[in-house]
């Protein structure tokens, strides 16, 4: 290895702690990510990959408690201090919020936020900040950036108060961003723009991403690389065309049969029997073992652990080396499929 | 001057100003197109403008007594607003306790806006044990009746103007602390502040700058409803003897020494009492007004 990737994450685990429940939320994720690459953690809700995208800059409410080690360019996230912190969120790693209605403050213009974030970071004067500030606006293809400068975020409407957000993520040029949802709460039409831009800025700024959704096509259009999460878990990774070509674990099969394309109109869309599992009472196999339809006596001994096979894949599940190329499912994915 | 090269070189500044508009001035022009508000408005500036500039265009001198002139009616001539039990001239003295009403409204909510504001943000930001400490000593003292309290710790620290402005100031902490902590709670669970603090914001920042923006307008517009009740409470300690002290021209003060008066010359006992209701009731709609006004997301 010639160098330390950019992000390296090892046994990651994290757990909601307050006096009556002790929740483990996310367990024996481990990952690693280069300058450029984009990583999508794909998933329903629940299934942890907010929260392991948060861990990665520790932005957890007080009682979650980290363990396993987190590595961003070099520092230890998991040992430093909150002030340490502040220097790692924004230069090293920023994130993209769902919501851009609230995550903007809605009493400062757009302009004066990003010129903010970036005196606060940078030793630059404000006119100096202010510039940097359009010229993101720009770089985010927002229109007559200048006068959107001094808007104020109830003045936008939801794509562009997206562009605003990603702009302001990206005013401290990050090495990783971090996209939670980002076009969820955005219509069909301008959730293809968020992406395209968010795709060609992470192309043109050398940026590696992690991209959380719950959108297969989402991931499709965006991501290098795949993370299947299921109850805290990563159930299989990969690369995003081979997993979409031959899913290796059955929860990913049955995501990828669950989605709508042309080729299933008026046909009943297919659905995974059951639901995920409570958290506080997972099974003590497999945690996917109840919903599975290849379940087996084998899968209730204990939790599978990720088996890693050909291609820089791997999957968590105990039949993983008989259905690499059985290749099921699938075919095409259209944009809009949602799980 | 060539106007058109002006008017080129003016242009994004010109349009930029009409889109957005600055915060107080949009506040401003809110203000002035409710009639009600606005007319309040005119009536406070007047009671204030008179208030401050007393001494200049006041007719009389507001501690010179004449028993021959006692209790003269409203309109007597020289005594526009007629004379008092101790023959001093009414329109003075009412100009004059404006000063002592007026301040005694306003300064106590500031300082307790300063006080009540800081503990409420402080609890609401940092949450958990800091929250707990200071809100329950907060409700404790939220708990007695607010006249009550103004009445007893007035009895406790004695008579005078300074010590009913710290009774005051005392008594407007908790409600003010209260609403601080709750706007705060809201605020910090916000997105933009986890957003900011995302941007690797110090927690410091996030407090000056996004939660105290953010709080700011629930709890001036809050403050400034309290105003007319404090006038009140002043006007009602100064009645009871506990504020200002005699000769000193306080409207409440001058209600309590009329009192006696109240057959034998019922207007000029009113007055003093149309003082307090004219000023109270101009903050209570102004501020009502300021409460919309101020709203940036409406």
């Amino acid at each position: 290895m010639p160098r330390d990737p950019l992000v390296e994450v090892r046994d990651l685990s994290v757990r909601f702690v307050n006096r009556d429940i002790d929740l483990t939320v996310v367990d024996d994720v481990s990952f690693r990510l280069d300058a450029g690459e984009v990583l999508c953690f794909l998933g329903e809700s629940g299934s942890g990959k907010t929260v392991t995208m948060r861990a990665l800059l520790r932005l957890l409410p007080p009682h979650a408690r980290i363990g396993g080690s987190i590595r961003l360019a070099g520092h230890d996230v998991t040992a430093m201090s909150e002030r340490q912190l502040e220097a790692v969120r924004g230069p090293v790693g920023a994130m993209i919020f769902q919501e851009p209605m609230t995550a903007l403050d809605p009493v400062f213009t757009i302009g004066t936020q990003i010129a903010e974030t970036i005196v606060a970071h940078e030793a630059v004067s404000w006119a100096q900040a202010r510039a940097r500030a359009l010229e993101l606006l720009e770089m985010v293809q927002i229109p007559s950036a200048a006068r959107r400068l001094d808007a104020y975020p109830h003045e936008l409407s939801g794509g562009l108060r997206q562009r605003a957000m990603i702009a302001l993520a990206l005013s401290c040029k990050p090495a990783l961003l971090l996209a939670d949802e980002p076009t969820t709460a955005l219509d069909a039409t301008v959730q293809i723009q968020i992406l395209l831009l968010i795709r060609s800025l992470q192309k043109e700024l050398g940026m590696a991403t992690i991209f959380v959704t719950h959108d297969i096509g989402v991931a499709c259009e965006v991501a290098d690389r795949i993370a299947v999460m299921y109850a805290g878990r990563f159930v299989e990774t990969g690369p995003v065309a081979d997993i979409v070509a031959s899913p290796a674990h059955p929860y990913t099969a049955g995501l990828l049969r669950s989605t709508v394309s042309a080729s299933t109109r008026g046909e009943r869309l297919a659905s995974i029997p059951g639901g995920p599992p409570d958290l506080t009472d997972m099974p003590p196999g497999c945690a996917f073992g109840p919903r599975c339809v290849s379940h087996g006596a084998a899968c209730d001994a204990g939790v599978p652990p990720l088996i890693p096979f050909a291609g820089g894949r791997a999957s968590r599940c105990l039949l993983t080396k008989e259905v690499v190329h059985a290749g099921q499912g699938g075919g095409s994915v259209s944009r809009e499929a949602h799980m | 001057m060539s106007a058109a090269a002006e008017r080129i070189s003016l242009a994004p500044a010109a349009v930029k100003r009409r889109r957005t508009g600055g915060f107080w001035h949009r506040a401003a022009r809110h203000v002035m197109r409710d009639k009600v508000a606005l007319v309040c408005a005119i009536v406070l500036l007047a009671i204030a403008l008179s208030a401050i500039f007393a001494p200049w265009i006041a007719p009389a001198d507001p501690y010179k007594t004449s028993m021959l002139r006692c209790l003269l009616p409203p309109l007597s001539p020289k005594y526009l607003l007629g004379t008092d039990e101790l023959g001093r001239d009414m329109l003075t003295r009412l100009l004059y306790g404006g000063r002592v009403s007026l301040s005694m409204g306003i300064a106590p909510v500031i300082l307790a806006t300063i006080v009540g504001g800081a503990l409420g943000v402080t609890a609401g930001y940092f949450g958990r044990h800091i929250n707990m400490a200071i809100m329950r000593v907060v409700n404790v003292f939220y708990a007695f009746p607010s006249v009550l309290l103004a009445v007893a710790m007035a009895g406790v620290l004695g008579s005078g103007i300074v010590n009913s402005l710290i009774s005051l100031t005392l008594v407007f902490i908790p409600p003010i602390a209260r609403v601080a902590e709750s706007v705060t709670t809201q605020v910090r669970n916000q997105d933009y502040v986890e957003a900011a603090r995302a941007t690797g914001a110090s927690a410091g920042r996030i407090i000056v700058q996004h939660v105290l923006a953010n709080v700011m307008g629930p709890i001036v517009t809050y403050a400034s409803s309290l105003v007319s009740i404090a006038i009140i409470i002043s006007s009602g300690l100064s009645f009871l003897g506990l504020g200002a002290a005699p000769p000193l021209a306080d409207w409440g003060l001058m209600l309590n020494t009329l009192r006696q008066a109240i057959y034998v010359a019922p207007v000029n006992a009113v007055l003093p009492g149309v003082m307090i209701f004219a000023a109270s009731v101009s903050f209570n709609l102004l501020s009502d007004s300021l409460r919309s006004a101020m709203d940036v997301r409406a």
